[in-house]
């Protein structure tokens, strides 16, 4: 077992903790650094997927997992992201030039969202949400001039002043340093002010109000935040698959993202990465297991959907906390050998109250 | 004439979205949790009559009550297996485990060999009839849901009223540790909700049928049943069916006489407008918290 001594404030706001984590998290980065010469091709595209759905689920569980704002529209802000690189690109800008620029419209469009944010809650914000993510993907399909439509539009290599990451490996780099950045860049605001006042929302707002929390302010600004993380998902995720049309963007998409941090676990960082590997590998699972099931089973359409549905029930009913929870008790198990106890994690049995009352 | 025609056929669409809210409404008003399977569940509905009445050849008199029965039960085994064991964690908690609920659904139906993948059509017996009046038309199909709409939210809102359960189930929404203290049974009144609401889906999707077809898809039009909730103000069983009017209507209007493409997102743009202006619906209780 570990014991941490502490014997400095700071201690308590340092990233890592000790030196078995710069040491784990050190290995990690060596280890996707050195990827694209370890890993065939394919694989390593499956890793800039999970990069980039991992950088949309960093925003989307800061959203989520850490102000206690659901968005059940989140597909909308990865659209804005995409399509306004896709229209810079086209135009012959910079790629560091087009990412910003993306990253501010789904800003922009987060703040917009968010002012209904403030004065409804709970199920009516996923309404609100929700329908807003229906009017933005009818308005990619109609604004032909822009989007080109149903049809879809062809996104260009990115370009850094010349020098265009075109092959796998240079784009693989470039969504890693993306990743690496907004990683930090979300560790560090969670342990300022910023963080502390979000978690403070989510945990109850009337109490975090009379802490002199502005509601407003900082709702408005995890909208902003978040929008921008996905618009940076949907920037890069648009340069990965060079085509993108509306059907991508859609409210199945949506879903896709919450399903990804809810699976990953709620209130963690880990957890945007996990649920990323898990929505990215699903498939290929399926596909895989697809030659031992009978035909009417493998060839259905809804096989997805029904083991997805399953894997959300299970990790709900039994893992509120999500991969990241699952992963702590194997962790606390393994440091606390032979003196783990059963009941350590056990959920405190809670009684709901109205949300109407509030 | 042809805007009252155009009403007509956007009072008997707002009726279905109506009659899909109604489902939400019930579950939320007792339960105070939202369930995206409503729409699955209509869909399962309407395979049931239709395995019912194809399958087993009942006549369409017998497969109504025995699919409403069939899906009641289903939904109160569906509540007792996996609603349940999460009764009084946060109400997110509950939206997730619906969407898996519904994911599920769906792919089980596509995987019924020749009939899941398929669009069918009910063989209902006032098929292909109309009333016309005036120059107006009026479908026997549409007739037929916006009189059993009408039935249905009557007698719920009564039940919601006046009986004993109705009320029972609002305070288990409000308080639950409370209801428990009144020795209200939570448990078996939380199963009694989702039977109840799975029955009213079938019926949605009994009507909705002949209208539509039957497909594996066809629980997505719940998507558009939220916003008629929500126009509604969201615990409120006639707000629910007021909302699906309006949103209908806005719908068949807005398709008539705007631009392409309007008539799709209507129903959000109304819903988002809603929301700015009277967040709590039309008929929402405004309730404060006092300190």
């Amino acid at each position: 077992m570990r014991f941490l001594f502490k014997t400095d404030y700071d201690q308590d706001i340092r990233l890592a903790k000790h030196g078995g984590q710069r040491f784990w998290y050190g290995l990690l980065l060596l280890a996707l650094l050195a990827a694209p010469w370890l890993v065939p091709e394919y694989w390593l595209a499956q890793l800039t997927f999970v990069l980039i759905y991992g950088i949309v689920g960093l925003g989307l569980m800061l959203l989520a997992g850490f102000t206690g704002l659901f968005s059940m529209g989140h597909a909308a802000f990865l659209g804005v992201g995409a399509y306004t690189q896709a229209a810079l690109c086209g135009l012959g800008w910079p790629f560091p030039l087009a990412l910003a620029c993306a990253a501010a419209l789904s800003a922009a469009a987060g703040l917009l969202v968010g002012l209904p944010a403030l004065r409804v809650k709970g199920i009516y914000l996923g309404m609100a949400t929700l329908s807003f993510g229906f009017i933005v993907e009818e308005v990619f399909a109609r604004w032909e001039s822009v989007t080109g439509g149903n049809a879809g539009k062809h996104v260009q290599a990115p370009d850094f002043f010349g020098w265009k990451a075109d092959s796998a490996e240079s784009f693989y780099f470039v969504c890693l340093v993306i990743a690496v950045a907004s990683t930090l860049g979300i560790l560090n605001l969670l342990r300022s002010p910023t963080g502390r006042a979000f978690v403070a929302i989510r945990d109850s707002e009337i109490s975090a109000q009379s802490m002199g929390i502005h509601l407003a302010r900082y709702k408005s600004l995890s909208f902003a935040l978040s929008a921008a993380l996905a618009g940076m998902g949907g920037a890069l995720y648009a340069h990965k698959l060079q085509f993108i049309s509306p059907d991508q963007f859609d409210i199945l998409q949506s879903i896709d993202l919450l399903l990804m941090i809810v699976i990953g676990g709620l209130g963690s960082v880990h957890g945007a990465f996990l649920g990323a590997l898990f929505l990215i590998s699903m498939p290929q699972v399926i596909a895989l297991s697809k030659d031992s099931l009978p035909d009417a089973i493998a060839q259905a359409p809804g096989l997805q959907g029904l083991v997805y549905g399953v894997v959300l029930i299970a990790f709900v009913l039994f893992e509120p906390l999500g991969l990241y929870g699952r992963w702590l008790k194997v962790r606390t198990w393994l440091q606390m050998f032979p003196f783990y106890r059963k009941g350590m994690f056990k959920r405190q049995k809670s009684f709901q109250k109205s949300d109407r009352l509030k | 004439m042809q805007f009252v025609q155009l009403l007509i056929s956007g009072v008997s669409q707002g009726c279905i979205y109506g009659l899909i809210a109604l489902g939400f409404v019930l579950i939320y008003k007792a339960t105070e949790t939202v369930s995206f399977a409503q729409g699955e569940l209509m869909m399962l509905g309407a395979f049931c009559g239709l395995g019912l009445m194809t399958v087993l050849g009942f006549p369409f008199w017998l497969a109504v009550p025995a699919t409403l029965v069939a899906m009641g039960l289903f939904g109160i085994v569906l509540e007792r297996a996996v609603v349940r064991p999460i009764l009084g964690q946060p109400a997110f908690s509950v939206v997730m485990l619906t969407i898996g609920i519904g994911y599920v659904l769906r792919g089980l139906v596509t995987m019924i060999p020749n009939i899941g993948t398929d669009t069918h059509t009910l063989p209902v017996p006032y098929k292909d009839l109309s009333l016309s009046l005036g120059g107006l038309v009026l479908n026997a199909e549409q007739a037929v849901v916006i009189a059993a709409t009408a039935v249905l939210c009557g007698g719920l809102f009564a039940m919601f009223r006046y009986s004993k359960l109705g009320i029972a189930m609002q305070a288990a929404s409000q308080n639950q540790l409370a209801a428990y203290y009144m020795g209200i049974p939570v448990k078996r009144l939380n199963g009694l909700v989702w039977g109840l609401a799975a029955a009213v889906a079938s019926v949605a999707g009994l009507l909705l049928a002949p209208i539509t077809f039957v497909h594996a898809n066809m629980g997505f039009i719940g998507l558009k049943a939220f916003p008629a909730a929500v126009v509604g103000g969201f615990g409120s069983l006639p707000g629910a069916i007021v909302g699906g009017l309006v949103i209908g209507i806005v719908e068949s209007l807005s398709g008539f006489y705007l631009p392409e493409g309007f008539k799709d997102i209507a129903a959000y743009i109304v819903v988002l407008l809603m929301l700015m202006v009277k967040p709590n619906g039309l008929f929402g209780d405004k309730l404060r918290k006092k300190v």
